[in-house]
C-alpha cells in the first residue's frame, strides 16, 4: 500500500507539472506574440465610421481589464494563473455575456462522452484483435486485419472522417450526418432523446475507433508475439493448459500493461483527433466550440477552451496512471524498486 | 547503411512498397519544378473541367489545374514536414542523449518536462497559436513552433538507447581517456542512435504534416502557401463536394494517404530490422 502511495505521489506531482507547463504555454503563446487582441478588438469595432477617442480609451481600458493586461507583467501573469485556478475566463465575446466557462460545460459533457466510449472501444477491439492475432500469427484472418490495421493506422483522423461522410452522406445516407441529436427533440434524459444522440454518435465514434484502433493492433500483436517466446508461455503449454486461458491470463494480461501506459501518453494525440472529428460532424462539443470561436474571432472563449482542454486531458492521464497497477502489480514492484534504488 | 537499404529492399516486401509509395509522392512534389502556372494565380485554365479531358486530373472551380496545384502543394508540405523533423531532432537528440547519459537529477527533470511534452494536448494549443498571430502566421513559424512542441515521444526513445549505452565499456574508456560529456554525446553515443533516429523521423514526418493538414484543412495556417490540406480547404470554401467537384477533393486525399502509407511501411519495416528480436521471429516464421 506504502509503494501505491509513492506511486500515487509521483503521477500526482506529474499531473500537477503537466497543467503547469501547458497554461505556461498558453500564457506565453498568447503574451509573447507580437499581436494585441485589446488593438485588434478596437481595430474590428472602430472599422465602422468614427469613434471619439474618449470612447476608444474607455473601449481600452476595459478590454484591458476583461483580457488581464493591467499592470506589469508579473502581475498579469498571477493574474491569469488566479483566474484559471477558478475557472474564470471572463465573459464569451461572441455570445456576449453568457461567460466562457457555461459555453465549455455546456460542450465538455459531449466531448467526453463521445471521447470515453470511442476511446475505450478502440482501445479493447484493437487490444483483443492485435492479442489474437499475435497469438495465432499464422491465421490468415488476422492477417488480414493485420493488413487494414497497417494502411488505416497512419492517416489521420479528418481524412477518416472524411471518407466516412462521404459513404455514409452522399452514397449510401442511412445515418445522420450532423449535430448531436436530433434537432426537434428536447435535451432530457427520455428514450427518444438518448436514441437520438446514440445514433448521431455513430459515425463520429466509427472514424474515432478506426483511426486509432489500428495502432493499438499493431502495438499489441507486437508485445504478444514476444511474450509468446517466454519460457512461462511453452511451460504452460506443454503442461497442458488450455488456450484460451494461457492467451487470457498468461499472454494478454502482461502484454496489456505496456498498452496501457501507451493509452495515457496518446489520450492528447486522441483528443486532437476528437476536435476534428467533431468538427466534421457538427458534433456540439469542444472542438467544434474551439473552431467556432476562432472564426469569431472570441479570444477568451479560445484561451479558456484551450486552458480546460490541457487541463482535462492530464486529469485524465492521471485516472489512468492510477488504474495502472490494477493491472500490472509490477508497476508497485518497479516504484519499490526505484524508492530502494 | 545503403547496402543495409538495398537488402531491405529486396528482401522486405513492405519496405519496398513504403518505398515505392513515397517515391510516388516526391516524384509529384519535384514535377512541381516544371509547373506552367505561377501556384497563387487562379483562373488560368477553365474552371469545374473534370479529369483527363486535356487536364490530367481536372480543374478547380478558381480555375487552376489540379494536377500542377497538387505538385506545388505536395512540395510545400514535404518540405515542411522536413523542416519540423530537421529541428525536432535536434531537440529530441539533445535531450534524450544527455538525460540518458547524465542520468540523475538532470535525468528526472528532462524526462519529466519529456512526458508533460507527450501527454499535453498540441492541437488546442496550436489553434491558439494561429488564433493570436492570425495574418502573420507563416509556414516557417508554423514549423518552428511544431517542432518546439514535437520531440518528446522520440527524447524518451533515444534515452533509453543512451542508457544502455552509458554502461558500456567504450564509454567508461572515453571518459577514463577524458572526454568531456559533450564529446562523449556526440561522437561516442550518436552513431548508435543514429538508425533509430532514422525511423522515428518518419514518424516525425507524419505526425507534422498530418497536424499541418488538419491544421489547414480548417483554414487555421497560411492560407496563401499552396498545400495539400490547403487544397482541401479551398475546395471546402468553394464546396466542392455539393457541386459535384469530387477530383478537387480526392486528388490531395489519395495523395495524402499515399505519403501516410508510404512512411508509416518504411517506418515500421526499418525499425523491425533494427529490433532483433523481430527478426528472430522473422527467421521462425520462415522455417
Amino acid at each position: 500500500m506504502l509503494a501505491y502511495g509513492r506511486h500515487l505521489l509521483k503521477r500526482l506531482g506529474q499531473f500537477v507539472l503537466v497543467v503547469f507547463i501547458g497554461v505556461n504555454i498558453t500564457y506565453i503563446v498568447t503574451h509573447a506574440t507580437p499581436i494585441n487582441p485589446v488593438e485588434q478588438t478596437i481595430a474590428a469595432v472602430t472599422n465602422f465610421g468614427n469613434t471619439s477617442p474618449d470612447a476608444i480609451e474607455d473601449m481600452r481600458r476595459s478590454l484591458k481589464a476583461l483580457y488581464g493586461l493591467e499592470g506589469n507583467i508579473w502581475e498579469q501573469y498571477v493574474g491569469f494563473w488566479g483566474r484559471v485556478l477558478v475557472g474564470d475566463f471572463g465573459p464569451s465575446l461572441s455570445a456576449f455575456p453568457t461567460p466562457v466557462s457555461t459555453l465549455i460545460g455546456r460542450a465538455l459533457p459531449w466531448t467526453i462522452g463521445l471521447l470515453l466510449v470511442a476511446t475505450v472501444m478502440a482501445w479493447l477491439l484493437g487490444n483483443l484483435l492485435g492479442g489474437l492475432a499475435g497469438y495465432f500469427p499464422r491465421s490468415r484472418t488476422f492477417r488480414v486485419v493485420g493488413v487494414i490495421a497497417m494502411a488505416l493506422h497512419p492517416i489521420p483522423y479528418y481524412i477518416v472522417a472524411f471518407v466516412l461522410l462521404i459513404i455514409f452522406g452522399f452514397l449510401w445516407p442511412i445515418l445522420p450526418i450532423a449535430g448531436g441529436s436530433g434537432m426537434n427533440i428536447r435535451q432530457a434524459f427520455t428514450a427518444e432523446f438518448v436514441l437520438s444522440t446514440l445514433k448521431h454518435s455513430i459515425l463520429p465514434a466509427l472514424s474515432l475507433v478506426l483511426a486509432s484502433a489500428g495502432g493499438w493492433f499493431i502495438g499489441m500483436r507486437a508485445l504478444v508475439s514476444n511474450v509468446v517466446t517466454e519460457d512461462y508461455v511453452t511451460y504452460a503449454e506443454l503442461a497442458g493448459v488450455p488456450k484460451r486461458r494461457i492467451l487470457g491470463f498468461y499472454v494478454m494480461r502482461n502484454a496489456l500493461a505496456p498498452q496501457l501506459t501507451g493509452l495515457a501518453m496518446s489520450l492528447g494525440a486522441i483528443f486532437n483527433g476528437a476536435i476534428i472529428t467533431e468538427q466534421v460532424f457538427g458534433y456540439p462539443g469542444v472542438g467544434t466550440l474551439l473552431v467556432e470561436a476562432v472564426h469569431k474571432g472570441d479570444y477568451s472563449l479560445v484561451l479558456g477552451v484551450t486552458t480546460v482542454s490541457i487541463i482535462a486531458v492530464a486529469a485524465a492521464v492521471f485516472i489512468i496512471d492510477l488504474l495502472a497497477p490494477l493491472i500490472d502489480p509490477r508497476v508497485r514492484a518497479v516504484d519499490t524498486a526505484e524508492a530502494h534504488a | 547503411m545503403f547496402a543495409v537499404l538495398g537488402d531491405l529492399l529486396r528482401v522486405n516486401r513492405e519496405f519496398a512498397l513504403g518505398v515505392l509509395l513515397t517515391g510516388i509522392v516526391v516524384v509529384v512534389a519535384l514535377a512541381s519544378l516544371f509547373s506552367p502556372y505561377p501556384p497563387l494565380d487562379v483562373y488560368v485554365v477553365p474552371p469545374d473541367v473534370p479529369p483527363g479531358e486535356g487536364f490530367l486530373l481536372g480543374t478547380t472551380s478558381r480555375g487552376q489545374d489540379v494536377f500542377w496545384q497538387l505538385a506545388e502543394a505536395t512540395r510545400n508540405t514535404l518540405l515542411f514536414g522536413i523542416a519540423v523533423a530537421a529541428i525536432s531532432r535536434v531537440i529530441a537528440l539533445t535531450v534524450g542523449l544527455l538525460a540518458g547519459y547524465l542520468g540523475g537529477a538532470v535525468d528526472r527533470i528532462l524526462m519529466s518536462i519529456n512526458d508533460t511534452f507527450i501527454v499535453v494536448p498540441l492541437f488546442p494549443i496550436l489553434v491558439l497559436f494561429y488564433f493570436v498571430m492570425r495574418d502573420r502566421m507563416s509556414w516557417a513559424m508554423l514549423a518552428l513552433v511544431m517542432a518546439c512542441l514535437g520531440w518528446a515521444y522520440d527524447a524518451r526513445l533515444i534515452r533509453s538507447v543512451a542508457m544502455s549505452l552509458k554502461t558500456r565499456e567504450f564509454t567508461r574508456q572515453a571518459v577514463f581517456s577524458g572526454m568531456s560529456t559533450w564529446q562523449i554525446v556526440t561522437q561516442e553515443h550518436l552513431p548508435y542512435v543514429l538508425p533509430i533516429v532514422f525511423s522515428t523521423t518518419l514518424n516525425n514526418l507524419n505526425w507534422s504534416i498530418g497536424l499541418e493538414v488538419t491544421l489547414s484543412v480548417l483554414g487555421f495556417t497560411d492560407v496563401n502557401t499552396p498545400t495539400i490540406g490547403g487544397m482541401v480547404f479551398w475546395a471546402n470554401q468553394h464546396t466542392a463536394l455539393v457541386a459535384g467537384i469530387w477530383w478537387w477533393i480526392a486528388a490531395p486525399v489519395v495523395l495524402i494517404a499515399t505519403l501516410f502509407i508510404g512512411l508509416f511501411l518504411i517506418a515500421a519495416s526499418v525499425s523491425e530490422y533494427i529490433d532483433p528480436r523481430s527478426r528472430l521471429a522473422r527467421i521462425g516464421a520462415a522455417k
